[in-house]
């Protein structure tokens, strides 16, 4: 085999639910593996907060969608010898699939490197990949898709009851049942046929175990599990929503071995090169089994396998595509044995998903065959009881374990177990505590009792500790309390003591957690590698905490811990680069972090890589062994930040902005004083702690007013209030508001634009900084904004204003390091919001499309070296848009409107030569089609529609079909602009909306709610809701629509220039 | 309280490390050789597999018990360990072929084990330091741990035992006597996974103890022989190297499987020595010698085949990917060789059980 010269490879786009960070950790292990063979390397991915998309990875990127429309032109420009589909996610196979099928790639003479796409196509069709099976005798689920209750009848007879009968191409599962006799099945189908034609009559896998293994194949046949790993919840929920522990627990020997046997007997049967996933149904009473799917690329899978085995497989899976052979390759960790191996653990790993349901009011809490978790936490340890707690803690819901934990109370536990939420587990252990025997709660859950029986282990611990003093508590129990995973703080709680307490105890009777590696071969050789965990399960440390020679310290890195809606793939980026800003000026790094979906816990960023808790006991744990210079914060957004005061007490050196200055800023009262001291004008606010007191302030300060409740009971945290009738329910129904739990009111300002400043200072002098626009006005969180670097339609003065309290701000809180502050401007009138003393969101985006990496030149203030930066940001060439990603398709119910909670689960970025052409690119980035023909508009209020009627003019005159509602329609019909009236879903009338969305009659929705009228459910929201089920692009901000039809009229899809990065000068 | 209800253990090596942790199994004393496994799964088939005779057993993998024991896995008829090391017993198994905790098990057998240890640790101890012996007692009274620091410095090395001949079978016993192709297997601790993917294979299987001679086999008019795997140092079964060497020269095809492939080298002239701390464990990477192919191969063996020593006419057939040792010899002409690995597996993976194919066929 030729080794091609150049490469193209696929990226995954911005993160989303189902398709999120772990892309970027394949992506960037893919690259470097290429690089290393000396190709030259073409990426494609619009993600600018990826660590795959900097300086230094590959040599040309392109932030542009990855569409075959796109990559189709890239392909012409840049003529690979090659193209990686598996290293982007179901983004860039898709993408690569259709580009097959549509004769692109043969056309260009492209090869498709590793998996051959006929046994992609295998993988991807569910008849074909049945028949391959079927073929060399291996079974999957059987099911008859059936068009009568008759045939449906029919069809379960063969397959064999209980069956589950699934509606086709349903949203949310809507229609499925089980049955367990024809009668059952009869009612169950004549339900199902009134919500589609087709339904599948499917054998069903009550109970059934769920266990995957990740397979590695090279073009001479040798053929490997890297690793297997087993649900803790069976059949029925989605592995991405599953709690999964790796290895498998509960196998026999005969049970796993026949399973591995499978897959390599399959994924030889289907011809994959490279690295893939296949995941089984085992049925627990008869061993019997089912092959559920293989994914014939990377995945979410395989990233956790990677970091649960220290087997790196998307770096070997990119060595197999250029055609290496597995027992060639080195084994990465050891570097004396072969790549050719199944690593063996010598401990256990735990992943729990990680949601953010809290933030979606309407979104079922459910969790089922449909993936709704934003991210993930994976533990380590040699006991599951600890490594569960441990992942539990890193969840960061406010638990503090399994058990001990405050404010966690279930209405119906029988019910919490058999429909399980996003709080089951915690369920578990609650029943457990009332009671519950395992049986009972097996029967409901269907969860292997020996999982059941290792939660039980730590509720009963609980039960010893609980009441005793700390003093009276004997050595012995407390040993057993720290191998089951509890913390200091857990151990505090249940005996009336103090988190430092116990640790003093710990300390004194010499009860010290061991650092171990994660060597992939059980210390059968001896190994070099950097990976590391923390036990109590365990006495002696592998390693050794001497100072490298010759290195002028070590530093401590907190990374950003799981991914969830506001903290994201863009701290990794922070903390990645920070630890390579660090290791260029000479210093050992120590990176600690938990998420199993990033770069900075790949092996080779690093000096030492902990893979442990981001907790203040963890973090005093390690700091204590390694004795470091000091610890950076300021790079993983707020998880680190949190405990940086507490560090700073207990002695720990936090680097770069004092401590007490970080306190300053996040302290309301404190950041308040602050901004009167400087003179700096923020918007009115106070705390309150009745509803009447809230009242009164609200009327004092005039509606609008955000609020802001201390104690959520349900929906959003946050919310915009317009009058006191709104306030009254909001504090009785949604919040609470008490002397304990106070709410803070701030004056909303109506129609402000909303603007940030990142930037990097040396003690307290401004050395770096970036001010980017907001498109949509103040009241849309920034992390759901649309953000233009520069900025286009600022005052000079505003400019000049913004920078000059920046430079007050960084002088009065002596800032070395990082720091963000968001502001809004209202004719020139100049108010602070926020202030973070550490990285923001947009670090990456500001520090990429501006060419000077902020983070590097918060590094170098950090560790007092010399800063120079000499480039302007204000002064491109060009222009940068970032634009949010939603994942409103998944999450069934959820509005897709943008308020003061954030709600996207990802960005993009493009450059183009002005704000329209970038604002396109990254629109489509996000999944974004152009409309052709039919625009349907519903806005809300009077004054949106009378802002609006100039975008509604340009469409009509650009030679759309505009549909609109009632008042929408006659306003625009008023002024002059022709349109169609829909009528809404319950009017029942036509033409109807629901005829024209479900019919797919509309090429994109803009509906804007009218900000005042915030009810909970109405049309205007179903009509977006359906929208969103049907795939139809939809915008629902006025500023963020204006925009898009300005940009419309500009440009044509051929004006969108493909360029790559560095050619934006 | 609770406490108190917990029984002490020690584990004492030669070098004189002490490790203290909880008891379960038997309360006895023991000695035997320390050494480990990294295998994930398959405790009950290790602890049943006749090689592992005269040691004590550590598992890498720290929670131990956790499908409990099903007597349909064993690989011999009991335990063969001396004594057993884990990090974490498992208290509470769960699975449906379960029939009973393998502390009850292993009590009932009196074989004593010891939990809450750093396995990891010893392990590592083992590695650099080599296999070493030691002593394992289980009390339910507190143990004079001087005492034992003092015997395990002197314990004896039970390779200087012949461990073969204690797990060897007494008597001739045939499987599957209606079957027309006979095959002798050479017993020096046979598991039962051998013998099942013989009689799959639909042969008959005389299993004969290992110190049988040539004649007495092949009066049996086998269509070959298997020498099978078995514990301690290969230079020990004089006699049943002998044997093999007579049954190489009358020309019969031999397949010799782990202690069978040092067996057989011997036979042919070669030697072997004793690995610093072995290969125990079901990830072992094999290449073919000559090809690209490399298969993961489940092992369990201290000693092997010294290559640079193997007389003309032998050729290497399998080596370690790993650290290059031997895993496989095989005559350059005749439907003779040998296989360091099981593959048989039980416990382990099952990529290479097709050499019982590759032999059978050789045997005609």
């Amino acid at each position: 085999m030729k080794k091609p010269r150049k490469l193209l490879i696929l990226g995954s786009g911005a993160l989303k639910i189902g398709e999120a960070g772990e892309f970027d950790y394949s992506g960037s292990q893919a690259i470097k593996a290429l690089k290393e063979e000396g190709c030259e390397v073409v990426l494609i991915n619009p993600n600018i907060a990826t660590i795959q998309t900097s300086e230094g990875m590959a040599d040309r990127v392109y932030f542009l969608p990855v569409t075959p429309y796109f990559v189709e032109k890239i392909i012409a420009r840049e003529k690979p010898q090659g193209v990686l589909l598996a290293f982007g996610g179901q983004t860039a196979l898709n993408c690569g699939v259709a580009l097959w099928k549509s004769g692109v790639l043969e056309r260009a003479g492209l090869p498709v490197l590793g998996t051959p796409m006929e046994a992609v196509e295998k993988t991807e069709d569910r008849k074909l990949f049945n028949q391959a099976l079927a073929a060399i005798g291996l079974k999957t689920p059987h099911g008859i898709a059936v068009r009568t209750v008759k045939a449906g009848l029919r069809a379960a007879e063969a397959v064999g009851y209980p069956v589950m009968a699934r509606v086709a191409y349903a949203l949310g599962g809507m229609g499925s049942g089980i049955a367990y006799t024809p009668r059952e099945l009869r009612e169950s189908l004549k339900k199902a046929f009134t919500a589609a034609p087709q339904v599948l009559v499917e054998e069903y896998l009550d109970g059934w175990k769920e266990i995957e293994y990740e397979v590695v194949r090279d073009r001479a046949d040798n053929c490997i599990t890297v690793c297997n790993m087993e649900n803790f919840d069976p059949m029925g929920i989605h592995t991405g929503e599953s709690i999964v522990i790796a290895p498998s627990q509960t196998l026999t020997n005969e049970e796993y071995h026949r399973l591995r046997a499978i897959a390599i007997k399959a994924i030889r049967h289907l011809g994959i090169v490279g690295e893939c996933n296949i995941q089984y149904a085992l049925n627990p009473r008869d061993g019997d089994y089912r092959i559920i799917e293989v994914n014939a690329r990377l995945s979410r899978s395989s990233a956790l396998a990677s970091k649960a085995t220290g087997y790196p497989l998307a770096f070997v899976a990119a060595k197999l595509a250029l055609g290496h052979l597995l027992p060639d390759l080195p084994n990465s960790i050891t570097k004396v044995t072969s790549a050719c191996f199944e690593p063996a653990l010598d401990y256990l790993v735990v992943k729990i998903p990680r949601w953010d349901l809290k933030k979606f009011g309407r979104v079922s809490k459910k969790i089922g065959s449909e993936m709704k978790s934003v991210g993930e936490v994976m533990a380590i340890g040699r006991s599951f009881e600890e490594a569960i707690q441990k992942a539990a803690r890193m969840l960061q819901v406010g638990v503090y374990g399994l058990v001990a934990n405050e404010n966690y109370s279930f209405r119906n536990l029988e019910k919490e177990l058999r429909q399980p939420t996003d709080e089951r587990l915690f369920g578990i252990a609650e029943a457990l505590k009332k009671g519950f025997t395992v049986d009972r709660i097996h029967e409901l859950t269907r969860i292997d009792r020996w999982f059941l029986h290792k939660i039980k282990s730590v509720v009963d611990c609980e039960a010893r500790l609980r009441g005793r003093r700390l003093g009276a508590v004997p050595q012995d129990l407390l040993l057993e309390a720290k191998r089951k995973g509890f913390s200091d703080k857990q151990i505090a709680l249940l005996t009336g003591s103090s988190e430092l307490r116990v640790r003093k105890r710990r300390k004194e009777t010499g009860l010290v957690p061991a650092v171990k590696q994660i060597d992939t071969l059980a210390a059968e050789y001896p190994a070099q590698t950097n990976y590391l965990y923390v036990t109590y399960n365990g006495r002696e440390d592998d390693v050794s905490f001497r100072n490298g020679k010759g290195k002028p310290g070590k530093v401590m890195v907190l990374g950003s811990g799981s991914y969830s809606i506001g903290s994201s793939v863009e701290f990794d980026w922070c903390c990645v680069n920070a630890a390579l800003a660090l290791k260029k000026l000479g210093y050992a790094t120590i990176m600690v972090n938990y998420n199993p979906e990033t770069v900075s816990t790949d092996y080779d960023i690093c000096d030492r890589l902990y893979f442990d808790e981001l907790s203040f006991e963890r973090v005093l744990d390690i700091y204590e062994k390694e004795r470091p210079l000091g610890v950076l914060l300021s790079m993983g957004g707020q998880i680190p930040n949190n405990i940086a005061l507490r560090c700073h007490q207990a002695g720990v050196r936090v680097l770069g902005t004092p401590p007490a200055s970080i306190d300053r800023a996040e302290n309301r009262f404190k950041f308040s004083k602050l901004l009167d001291d400087l003179g700096v004008d923020q918007p009115a606010w106070r705390e309150l702690r009745s509803v009447r007191e809230a009242k009164a302030f609200a009327r004092t300060i005039g509606y609008p007013v955000l609020i802001r409740p201390s104690y959520v009971l349900s929906g959003a945290a946050m919310s915009i209030v317009f009058n006191e009738d709104y306030l009254d329910r909001y504090l009785q129904k949604a919040s609470r508001v008490s002397p304990e739990y106070p709410v803070v009111i701030s004056k909303f300002i109506m129609n402000a634009k909303e603007i940030e400043l990142d930037a990097v200072a040396d003690r307290g002098e401004v050395v770096a900084s970036a001010i980017v626009e907001h498109v949509e006005n103040a009241g849309v969180h920034s992390g759901d904004a649309t953000m233009v670097l520069p900025p286009q339609k600022l005052y000079i003065e505003t400019i000049r204003r913004i920078r000059e309290i920046g430079r007050e701000i960084a002088r009065a809180l002596e800032i070395t390091g990082p720091f963000n502050i968001q502001f809004i401007a209202k004719d020139n009138a100049i108010k602070v919001i926020e202030c973070n003393l550490r990285a923001s969101r947009s670090f990456p985006f500001v520090s990429k499309v501006a060419r000077t990496n902020f983070v590097e030149l918060a590094v170098a203030a950090i560790m007092g070296q010399p800063v120079r930066n000499r480039k302007s940001t204000l002064d491109l060439n060009y222009v940068g848009v970032k634009a949010p990603q939603f994942s409103f398709s998944r999450l069934k119910g959820a509005d897709p409107v943008l308020g003061v909670e954030m709600a996207s689960t990802g960005e993009v970025a493009c450059l183009g030569e002005d704000v329209h052409e970038a604002y396109l690119k990254a629109i489509l980035s996000t999944g974004f089609t152009l409309p052709k023909k039919n625009i349907l508009l519903t806005i809300g209020g009077e004054e949106s529609k009378h802002r609006f009627l100039g975008a509604a003019q340009t469409l009509a005159g650009l030679g759309y079909r505009i549909f609109a509602t009632e008042r929408t329609s006659a306003y625009f019909k008023e002024n002059g602009v022709p349109n169609t009236r829909l009528f809404k879903v319950h009017e029942r009338r036509g033409p109807n909306i629901r005829d024209y969305i479900a019919g797919r009659k509309i090429d994109l929705v803009i509906s804007v709610p009218n900000p005042a009228k915030r009810v909970e459910f109405n049309s205007a929201y179903k009509l977006r809701r359906m929208a969103v089920d049907f795939s139809i692009p939809i915008l629902t901000n006025l500023q963020a629509a204006d925009l898009f039809v300005q940009a419309l009229a500009a440009k044509k899809p051929a004006d969108l220039k493909v360029k790559h990065w560095a050619e934006y000068e | 309280m609770e406490a108190d209800l917990i029984r002490r253990a020690v584990l004492a090596l030669a070098d004189g490390t002490v490790l203290e942790g909880v008891g379960f199994g038997a309360s006895a004393k023991i000695g035997g050789e320390v050494v480990f496994n990294t295998g994930i799964v398959g405790y009950p088939e290790s602890i049943t597999d006749p090689s592992y005779h005269g040691q004590i057993l550590c598992q890498t993998y720290p929670l131990i018990g956790n499908y409990g024991v099903d007597p349909a896995r064993f690989e011999s008829e009991r335990p063969q360990i001396a004594g057993y090391v884990v990090s974490e017993l498992c208290g509470y198994p769960s699975h449906e072929t379960s029939v009973k905790t393998l502390d009850d098990w292993l009590r009932e057998n009196g074989v004593p084990g010891i939990s809450g240890i750093d396995t990891r640790a010893l392990t590592k101890k083992l590695r650099v330091h080599g296999v070493m012996p030691g002593l394992l007692a289980a009390a339910d009274n507190p143990l004079n741990i001087a005492r034992l620091r003092r015997e395990a410095r002197v314990a004896p090395d039970p390779n200087a035992r012949d461990l073969v001949a204690e797990v060897t079978t007494p008597e001739i016993r045939i499987t599957n006597p209606q079957a027309r192709k006979t095959i002798v297997l050479i017993d020096c601790g046979v598991k039962q996974g051998i013998i099942r993917a013989l009689v799959r294979r639909g042969v008959s299987v005389v299993r004969v103890p290992a110190d049988t001679d040539a004649g007495h086999i092949l009066a049996f008019a086998p269509r070959g022989v298997v020498i099978s795997n078995g514990p301690g140092d290969p230079k020990r079964a004089v006699a049943t190297i002998a044997a093999v060497r007579r049954l190489l020269r009358e020309g019969v095809p031999l397949f010799g499987i782990c202690l069978g492939n040092q067996l057989l080298a011997l036979a042919a002239g070669g030697d072997t020595f004793k690995l610093k701390f072995g290969h125990r464990s079901q990830n072992q990477p094999c290449l073919e010698e000559g090809t690209k192919r490399c298969y993961i191969t489940s092992q369990n063996h201290g000693f092997a085949v010294d290559t640079a020593t193997l007389p003309r006419g032998w050729a290497p057939w399998f080596r370690n990917a790993n650290d290059g040792t031997n895993e496989g010899i095989r005559h350059r002409r005749r439907p003779v060789f040998g296989v360091q690995f099981h593959p048989e597996a039980c416990p382990g993976p099952t990529d290479t059980e097709f050499l019982f194919d590759t032999f059978l066929e050789a045997a005609g």
